[in-house]
């Protein structure tokens, strides 16, 4: 008796039977669809956070102070000092792992030009400031190196800032506004980039040498904040922690002393906001999970009646020379046959059904090879599963009273 | 002229809660190849125990059976299945075709289970067993297309497709009319004629004028065993 003899059979026993098989596949087909389709609402959801938070800027690390106490009180990031230039230099010049960074210091007030007038806040940054945050330079340029030397009073603008103060549609380029009294030339603009996942407008932004900022504006010799940007996702971590350590060192900090800054990088920020996206994945795949595991009762159910209505077919086999294991592998067979048959057709309409709820409710969708071949492998062993009771039960019957069966 | 049959003794008891019944008591006989036996008895008599026992589907508690020469009894389930594929064509009362199956497929049927025959020989001595049974023209027409007499012919067409030593017919005309009846018996005996060995079981007495040897059974024993000088042909 060869496997093929024996597909055969199974096969045809099925095709006897057709309206009934493909009911039986029925659970299975959903299980898998629902299974592949709720992974891939749940990784594209993912995902989509994913991109948005990387909109921010390239594997962006973040260095504030903080933890600071003051004679005993402990202070708000943003009042404290503990940040110094010469923090910024040794990040720069020694982090591991860091393609970019940049000193931040910044300042929020009213922004003038004419008769318009609107509130904003202006950065300052050194030129690497562009390429961290992924922003471009649309039209005009970016200002330069000299330009940091010199603190010349000029600046970058983003989109909304333009919008609120050249009503008229005059050409902004070239045009002196002031922020704070402070008159800045604009001679850049940047491409509109609209609004980030927390809600905030990234186009309403002044770009401004943080020398001049730092002297002209805020008259202060700290900065607020460090910017970097990690050579690459995985190595985004060990980027951290060497900034970590070397302005540990630099701040004297001894062994046990708590941090008095921090830093944070994109990934955390990411796996902090798509935990709650994990959770409702998991939930899903565990009911479409259920949903495979009532199909494969379905299959159970459905051999068990095939075997007692088939009784005398198996004792006849059994009569003219089958023998038990042949009854126990047609019986098996057919159940790998409709759960192999029902998980292709649930990868298709799985992948069919994330494509639809792609296109009609513009979801962010993504379908994962490691869902397909999952939920595939998941339904075969299923079938081996609840087949082999009802094939035991076939193999073991006695050919001399199956013959007889009524 | 060789033995087929060699029932040595045989005894088959069966434990029914805490009763022994003994359905078959010591019973010996042989048939040699080439004769048309009638196993006639009352319903009790023993004659399905003995069948199962002929047919290899079960062993006896005592004594012993040589199939072809074989000893059955020391033949473990698989040994048997074996032993049934390639010695053995079984006739059944009720037909037991496959369902929604077509003559050829049923025929196959037996060969399936014997990895020596290849799909091409399997066709053609489904084919030529279908032949000898009358059957040429019905090849391809399923089993719920055809009438009683037709499903009995593909039923003895599958039990000649393996060419076995003996065919064991179980009540094989019980639920044909008495003119459908007659043909598979007509059948029966051509077969014969053609040197194949019968058994033919049954509790109808009326067929025993058919057979070349009747061998009757009463209470797990054999009470007859004549020879039919002038059966019917």
């Amino acid at each position: 008796m060869n496997y093929r003899n024996l597909i055969k059979i199974s096969f045809k026993a099925l095709m006897n039977n057709k309206f009934r098989g493909f009911l039986t596949m029925l659970g299975i087909i959903i299980g898998v669809a629902s299974v592949i389709a709720m992974l891939a609402i749940g990784q594209g959801s993912k995902s989509s956070i994913r991109s948005q938070i990387s909109d921010m800027g390239s594997n962006l690390i973040m260095i504030q102070p903080g933890n600071g106490q003051f004679g005993g009180v402990r202070q708000s990031a943003g009042s404290m000092q503990t940040l110094k230039m010469e923090d910024y230099k040794r990040v720069a010049n020694e982090a591991q792992h860091i393609s970019h960074s940049t000193p931040i210091v910044s300042s929020s007030g009213q922004v003038i030009y004419g008769a318009n007038n609107a509130p904003t806040s202006i950065t300052g940054a050194n030129t690497e400031y562009l390429d961290i945050r992924t922003y471009k330079v649309e039209r005009g340029e970016m200002f330069t190196d000299e330009d940091l030397k010199s603190s010349k009073k000029v600046c970058v603008v983003g989109a909304t800032v333009v919008k609120n103060l050249f009503t008229n549609g005059e050409d902004p380029l070239g045009k002196v506004i002031r922020f704070n009294k402070t008159p800045f030339k604009i001679i850049g603009i940047l491409e509109a980039r609209g609004y980030n996942a927390m809600g905030m407008d990234q186009d309403d932004i002044i770009i401004a040498p943080f020398t001049t900022i730092q002297k002209r504006i805020l008259s202060i010799t700290y900065i607020n904040s460090i910017f970097a940007s990690a050579v690459s996702e995985e190595l985004s971590e060990a980027a951290t922690e060497s900034i970590s350590s070397i302005i540990r060192e630099n701040h004297n900090l001894r062994e046990g002393e708590e941090d008095d800054f921090n830093v944070r990088s994109q990934e955390e920020l990411t796996s902090m906001l798509s935990s709650t996206t994990d959770i409702m994945t998991i939930l899903l795949a565990c009911i479409a999970g259920i949903s495979l595991l009532v199909g494969g009762i379905g299959i159970m159910n459905i051999m068990y009646v095939s075997v007692t209505e088939r009784t005398r077919e198996i004792g006849l086999r059994m009569s003219i020379g089958a023998k038990g294991r042949h009854i126990l592998l047609q019986f098996l067979i057919e159940a790998i046959i409709i759960s192999v048959t029902g998980g292709v057709i649930g990868v298709i309409l799985g992948i069919g059904s994330a494509a639809m709820i792609k296109f009609v409710i513009g979801w962010p969708v993504q379908v994962q090879l490691f869902s397909v071949i999952l939920s595939f492998l998941v339904c075969t062993v299923t079938g081996v599963f609840f087949g082999w009771y009802p094939a035991k039960k076939a193999s073991g019957l006695d050919p001399i009273e199956a013959i007889r069966y009524e | 002229m060789n033995t087929i049959i060699k029932a040595d003794n045989l005894s088959r008891d069966f434990i029914v809660g805490d009763e022994t019944v003994h359905a078959l008591r010591g019973v010996n006989f042989t048939i040699k190849e080439g004769e048309f036996v009638t196993i006639m008895g009352t319903s009790g008599s023993g004659k399905s125990t003995l069948l199962n026992l002929l047919g290899c589907l079960d062993t006896p508690t005592t004594g012993d059976y040589y199939l072809d020469g074989v000893s059955v009894r020391s033949m473990d389930k698989n040994e048997r299945a074996t032993l049934r594929n390639r010695k053995i064509g079984f006739v059944f009362q009720s037909y037991n075709l496959l369902p929604k199956t077509t003559a050829i497929e049923n025929v196959e049927l037996p060969l399936f289970y014997n990895p020596k025959v290849s799909q091409k020989e399997r066709e053609s001595r489904a084919i030529e067993a279908l032949k000898a049974v009358g059957l040429g023209d019905r090849l391809n027409h399923k089993s719920n297309q055809m009438s009683g007499g037709q499903m009995q012919r593909v039923a003895i067409a599958r039990a000649l497709v393996n060419d076995p030593v003996l065919i064991l017919a179980d009540e094989a005309t019980g639920n044909l009319d008495s003119k459908t009846s007659m043909e598979i018996l007509s059948l029966f005996q051509s077969l014969h004629r053609e040197g194949r060995t019968i058994v033919f079981v049954t509790h109808n007495p009326e067929l025993s004028e058919y057979s070349s040897r009747t061998i009757k059974l009463k209470d797990g024993r054999i009470i007859e065993d004549v020879e039919n000088k002038n059966y019917r042909r």
